[in-house]
């Protein structure tokens, strides 16, 4: 029996993709704070560190991160309205929406880069 | 079109295995006619369920390649990929034997929902008016015609990964009776769907809305019990 | 999840809304301008402002994320329960405490 034979509705897919953002955004955060906890000594440190994240590839990272965040609570948003909201229909397509609306994000950030 | 049909059946328990048989392939077929026409021509010894065989009783589902159905309103043609279709019983549930799975869990859950009704009237009291328009009516009523088949449970992934789960059919059950002004036990009723395994335990995944064959919205039931219950909590009412 | 994490959960999810939205902001802006550890820190040294800002916002997130955790390794890992809520308020403490130094590493001098 296929486990992801009915798994395909994009409702259920933006929940694993809020699932999973979720995970990802607690594993980051820690690092976040330890990075900014850097101003403690002082400022070179943290320009040492800000002057690293220049290369692309922790650029990209960053881009990423906005994408999961953004993500992230537009699937939350998505659950706060169907849970206090009246229901409506074209959830799927609501979705599908937020995925690419956090995309957007991504790529505005990656563009501002250049 | 193929003259046979290559069927994959569940045999045996928890620990048993899919045996192949070849079923002669009919012009009109529903996936109960094959299961049927096993039993009484390839191995009588197969178990399985079903009652009405015309879609009301919901007593035949089981899973379909990989989806829960019921049988008797699943055509042949819609769900054979190249002549192929396996069929096992019910996920989510234990097995019984073969297609035939334990409903038990599923109505003790219910029950822990309080999916039943409490009067708040004697006979001899004035029958309680209620105005079908009246919007508590219209919710219950929306969600008023499970026949318990079980679909939405065995479709369900919250509750495949949470045993404590109630699920999408004792909650819907327990909202229609929320939304009943007769009823005398809702606030039993609220603290068992706030309690662990309750309706907040739901993530909206709405596998039970796409399976559900009676058209029921479960994901919309549970919502309205999160916003009930999380009222009734924030007032005080309840205290899980 | 019962109700009492849910509206905790649901809270600080919503009360985030407008601090995420805000941080983004800031986000933009600085890596706009190209600011230095030395610009930021001009900017974030001695402000109660920053302070209070991102001061809710590590509140409300060490009490969102693990709920969320609880709930994720309740489902997917075979850990039990108590472990399982050690674990996630563990979690939440290092979030509030890590958070808390990094407030207080550009908000003081």
């Amino acid at each position: 029996m296929s486990l992801l034979a009915h798994r395909t509705s994009p409702v259920w897919i933006a929940a694993l993709v809020h699932r999973l953002s979720g995970l990802a955004l607690a594993i980051f955060l820690p690092f976040h704070f330890l990075a900014l906890g850097l101003a403690i000594s002082g400022e070179a440190k943290l320009d040492g560190f800000l002057r690293w994240t220049n290369q692309p590839l922790v650029k990209v990272s960053e881009a990423v991160l906005l994408g999961l965040l953004a993500v992230h609570m537009l699937g939350g948003l998505r659950l706060l309205a169907l849970e206090n909201l009246a229901w409506r229909a074209g959830q799927a397509r609501l979705a599908l929406l937020a995925i690419v609306a956090a995309m957007i994000v991504v790529f505005v950030f990656l563009a501002s880069m250049l | 079109m193929p003259e046979t049909l290559l069927v994959s059946l569940w045999r045996g328990g928890t620990d048993g295995r899919y045996v192949s048989y070849e079923v002669p392939m009919r012009e009109n077929q529903t996936v109960l006619d094959v299961v049927t026409w096993v039993q009484r021509n390839a191995d009588s010894t197969l178990s399985y369920r079903f009652a009405c065989r015309v879609g009301m009783c919901g007593s035949c589902a089981m899973t379909v390649n990989g989806r829960p159905r019921w049988t008797c309103r699943t055509h042949v043609s819609k769900v054979a990929s190249n002549g192929r279709i396996t069929i096992g019983p019910l996920e989510n549930l234990p097995i019984i034997k073969d297609l035939a799975a334990d409903m038990r869990p599923f109505f003790e859950k219910w029950q822990q929902a309080k999916g039943r009704f409490a009067p708040s009237k004697a006979r001899t009291d004035p029958i309680e008016r209620i105005a079908p328009d009246n919007p508590a009516r219209v919710a219950a009523d929306a969600a008023i015609e499970c026949i318990n088949c079980g679909i939405c449970y065995a479709a369900c992934d919250t509750v495949r990964w949470n045993s404590d789960y109630l699920g999408p059919a004792a909650l819907n059950r327990a909202w229609t009776l929320v939304n009943d002004v007769r009823d005398a036990a809702n606030v039993e009723r609220l603290t068992a769907v706030a309690a662990n395994g309750g309706c907040h335990a739901c993530h909206s995944h709405q596998s039970c809305q796409e399976h559900c064959p009676v058209s029921l919205n479960p994901t919309r039931s549970i919502a309205g019990l999160k916003r009930r219950t999380a009222q009734a909590y924030l007032r005080g009412e309840i205290k899980p | 999840m019962n109700v009492r994490l849910y509206v905790w959960q649901r809270l600080t999810a919503a009360l985030m809304v407008p601090l995420v939205l805000a941080h983004f902001a800031v986000i933009f802006y600085a890596t706009q301008k190209g600011l230095t550890a030395a610009d930021i820190l001009a900017r974030t040294r001695g402000s109660v402002a920053w302070a209070l800002f991102y001061g809710v916002f590590v509140l409300a997130v060490a009490v969102h994320a693990p709920i969320g955790v609880r709930t994720v390794l309740a489902e997917w890992t075979p850990l039990g329960s108590r472990s399982r809520d050690i674990a996630v308020v563990l979690f939440g403490l290092l979030l509030a405490v890590l958070g808390f130094r990094a407030i207080a590493a550009v908000v003081l001098a």
